[in-house]
């Protein structure tokens, strides 16, 4: 403390304070939230043992039951090509319209943005629910769940790499007389052109990961023997199947990040 | 070049006449045919195996208008909101602790997981922590919890909180790895300890990232603790669940219209405190 | 031959970027448009194959009044008048064959456009035109890989593709360094001369209008202040282009000048006198 007539702090008094109570608020409604949740701390103690003793059950994996699960898993793959292209094509205009620069008007921009958000807050399996009580348990219910959960993500960001084309080169070939469908297939669909395929396989990607749950409600893939497993409580199964599930994923983000790389 | 130029269509025969061809992105054309063949055949084979036929989906149609009779007007009867409510709070307070109980878990896997902090085997037991927490869907996770734990928020927290490692130590080690090294060194090289030169060489430099991903992850999270509940492991999924086993579809529309206004808002908050912290 | 009668622009924000400017642009001349920015240049360049519409007057080329077209026809029109552009707006993620042939869109049907497939003749004059600029070999690389100054010889090969009778140019050497700027203008004389078709380039730097251009118009806050030959282009006409100052007694009798903004008749004498000029070139 000797001679010590400066101080040092990191903030000043005002941004000190805002921070603190920034800090304060957040751990205040993380206690609130666990006191709201009533849980007994006993419980979440014993929550690791029982993992654990899960896992245990798990071990070695009924790697026997596997050729039963190819034709679920291709019906899971497939559920999500199908559903990715029917997304791909009803997104295209809706990302039209939702495009700042392309939208014909005000309502139709906002027409754009409800759909986008619609289809992106509500969660595959939601969607997967309703379809089911429309087109019956099946694949089918599952194509369309995945589809139009897809739509709004495609729309979201293909209208924003619609809003980002560049008009100089459309008007570079419209000052030729181009068509207006030569300047769609000239000026603007190689702009558009690899975001469009990268997406497309992006969202494959992901739908093939979201396919494997549809089987849950019913909806076809190779959900319906994992949860048949589970009910079952034929763990060894459960986990030869989740490795399956894992193995399928793994390689089809190989295939989706290779093609992306690709595609420029 | 001005002469040689000067009759330019007149000084080639048909003879001499250059073709061109489009050149192809793949390595050569039958590779190019090759690619679009698989990925036709691909699709034709899920069509074909998926079995959809117009008329399925023509007379699911039908049914569509029905089911969408039946959920107008969503129900809005004051016993079935107070439940409603009751329900949504226990879903915040569910992607609340997940949140932060996730990221508590996911900062050694993030440090782990940065290629310029941490040594070899660590490095990449990481990177296989967070490919497995990634690879597996939430619900399925939600459902062995379901299984292990009981019914109930907590199955719905563990599940969220094992899906927030993957997600969260990824892009966080991403950050970690794009430091600025010299900082770290200019500290290390006052003597300070491994410990001490993170402390003052890397964490000034990621905060305004890990608070901006923390509360994207928050948002997400919100996102996955409605959905959950459809397995059991607590929050508005299950008045979902129910509603729907009930065939009460016009409170099922009233749940997914509180859902949509829930996920609305947090996309919100979420949007607007990642811009003030970076 | 392209003429241009009491031109008009005024955008929709009530800026007025071109006032009633009059100009005849025939032969095989190489005429350069000057000005400071925001005279109105890009306008009026745009404004002749109708990028931007014009608010009043008329546009003719040979004998098509332009204004009157509608859709159909315009692009039939467009199809005489090949232009090249500052930021070149070629196709980057197309290949530079691709470019060129895009030049001849308007002679082919779209199923033809979607799958490349031009006529014979159009390929074998992409190339010679590649060769011309001295691009050769360079077909089938994309244009993103392209330097600024090889991109501008695409963008001036598509032009000339369409084998155009007048071919615009809107600052063609504002994204492209001083040499590469003359190897540019270079290649556009040239054309001129090889092809038989007048050049209009609008350019902000007056060395490479005086150095390249035959005639040279002026405009200063949207008006035709100067309409002249190269050699006629004095310190005092700068000062009316650029500053917009009073022109002096002295050169007002140089038959080239417009003596005022707002007076017709001697802006038509200003044409006359400049495409009177051109056959004493010749």
């Amino acid at each position: 403390m000797a001679g010590a007539t400066r101080e040092w702090s990191r903030f000043d008094a005002r941004e000190r304070l805002f921070r603190i109570g920034g800090v304060l608020v957040a751990v205040a409604v993380v206690v609130g939230s666990w006191e709201w949740l009533d849980m007994s701390l006993q419980y979440v103690t014993t929550a690791p043992a029982q993992v654990g003793d899960l896992f245990g059950r798990m071990v070695p994996p009924d790697w026997g039951y596997l050729p039963n699960a190819v034709g679920p898993l291709a019906e899971t793959i497939q559920i999500a090509v199908v559903g990715t292209i029917a997304a791909v094509a009803m997104a295209a205009p809706v990302a039209y319209i939702t495009a700042e620069n392309t939208t014909p008007n005000r309502a139709t921009y906002a027409l754009g943005k409800f759909i986008v958000t619609v289809s992106r807050s509500v969660h595959t399996i939601v969607w997967a629910l309703l379809f089911v009580v429309m087109f019956g348990p099946g694949a089918l219910a599952g194509t369309v769940a995945t589809a139009v959960r897809s739509i709004g993500f495609l729309a979201k960001l293909l209208g924003e790499e619609i809003e980002e084309i560049d008009f100089g080169q459309v008007e570079g070939v419209r000052a030729t007389g181009a068509s207006p469908a030569q300047l769609l297939v000239y000026g603007i669909v190689p702009q558009i052109k690899p975001a469009l395929v990268g997406l497309s396989v992006y969202r494959w990607d992901i739908n093939v990961r979201a396919a494997t749950i549809l089987g849950f409600v019913g909806a076809g893939g190779i959900g319906v023997q994992l949860f048949e497993a589970i009910d079952s409580f034929a763990w060894r199964t459960v986990s030869a199947l989740l490795i399956a599930i894992l193995g399928v994923v793994l390689v089809s983000e190989g295939v989706s990040a290779y093609a992306r790389r690709k595609v420029r | 070049m001005a002469t040689e130029s000067s009759s330019p269509t007149g000084s080639t025969g048909a003879a001499d006449r250059r073709t061109w061809r489009r050149p192809t992105a793949f390595r050569n054309r039958y590779t190019k045919w090759a690619v679009y063949g698989a990925v036709l055949a691909l699709i034709a084979w899920s069509v074909a195996s998926l079995r959809i036929t117009p008329g399925r989906f023509l007379s699911g149609i039908g049914y569509g208008y029905e089911l969408i009779d039946s959920m107008l007007p969503p129900e809005t009867g004051s016993e079935y909101t107070l439940r409603l409510f009751d329900r949504m709070i226990e879903t915040i307070a569910m992607a609340m602790v997940a949140t932060v109980a996730g990221i508590a878990i996911s900062l050694p896997v993030a440090f782990g997981a940065a290629e310029n902090i941490s040594p070899k085997p660590t490095y990449y037991l990481s990177r296989g922590t967070i490919s497995a927490t990634r690879a597996i869907d939430g619900l399925i996770v939600a459902i062995i919890a379901v299984i292990a734990l009981g019914f109930g928020p907590l199955a719905g927290i563990v599940a969220i909180s094992f899906k927030t490692i993957g997600f969260f130590s990824k892009l966080f080690a991403e950050d970690l790895e794009d430091i600025d090294m010299g900082g770290v060194e200019a500290v290390r090289a006052t003597g300070a300890s491994r410990f001490q030169s993170l402390v003052y060489g890397v964490v000034p430099q990621v905060v305004p990232r890990f608070a901006g991903l923390a509360v994207y992850r928050w948002d997400i999270n919100i996102r996955s603790s409605t959905i959950v509940g459809i397995v059991g492991a607590g929050g508005i999924g299950v008045l979902l669940q129910r509603a729907y086993q009930r065939y009460e579809y016009d409170y099922v529309a009233a749940i997914l219209v509180a859902i949509i206004a829930v996920v609305l808002v947090a996309e919100f908050v979420s949007a607007v405190v990642r811009r003030r912290v970076q | 031959m392209l003429e241009t009668e009491n031109l008009g622009k005024t955008y929709p924000t009530g800026d007025e970027a071109l006032r009633d400017v009059s100009v005849r642009i025939d032969g095989r001349e190489v005429v350069a448009m000057i000005g400071p920015s925001g005279a109105g240049k890009s306008t009026f360049v745009r404004c002749i194959n109708r990028l931007v519409e014009p608010t009043t007057g008329s546009i003719r080329l040979d004998d098509t009044e332009l204004t009157a077209l509608d859709d159909d026809e315009l692009r039939d029109a467009r199809r005489n008048i090949g232009m090249v552009f500052q930021e070149y707006n070629l196709v980057e993620r197309l290949t530079v064959m691709e470019n060129v042939l895009s030049g001849r869109l308007g002679y082919v049907s779209n199923w033809a456009a979607l799958r490349r497939n031009f006529p014979p003749e159009d390929v074998e004059r992409a190339y010679e035109l590649l060769e011309l600029v001295g691009l050769n070999g360079m077909e089938d690389k994309r244009v993103d890989e392209l330097s600024g100054g090889q991109r501008q010889r695409v963008g001036i090969a598509r032009a000339v593709v369409q084998e155009p009778k007048i071919l615009l140019a809107d600052e063609p050497t504002s994204s492209l360094d001083p040499e590469t700027s003359r190897d540019v203008m270079e290649l556009l004389t040239d054309i001129a001369d090889d092809r038989d078709v007048p050049v209009l380039i609008n350019i902000h730097e007056v060395d490479l209008a005086e150095a390249y251009a035959d005639r040279i118009l002026g405009l200063h806050a949207g008006e035709l202040v100067f309409d002249g030959s190269a050699s006629n282009l004095t310190d005092e006409s700068k000062g009316v282009i650029y500053r917009g100052e009073e022109p002096p007694e002295s050169t007002a009798t140089d038959p080239d000048w417009l003596s005022g903004p707002d007076d017709e008749s001697s802006a038509r004498n200003g044409q006359d006198a400049g495409s009177d000029r051109l056959p004493a070139e010749d």
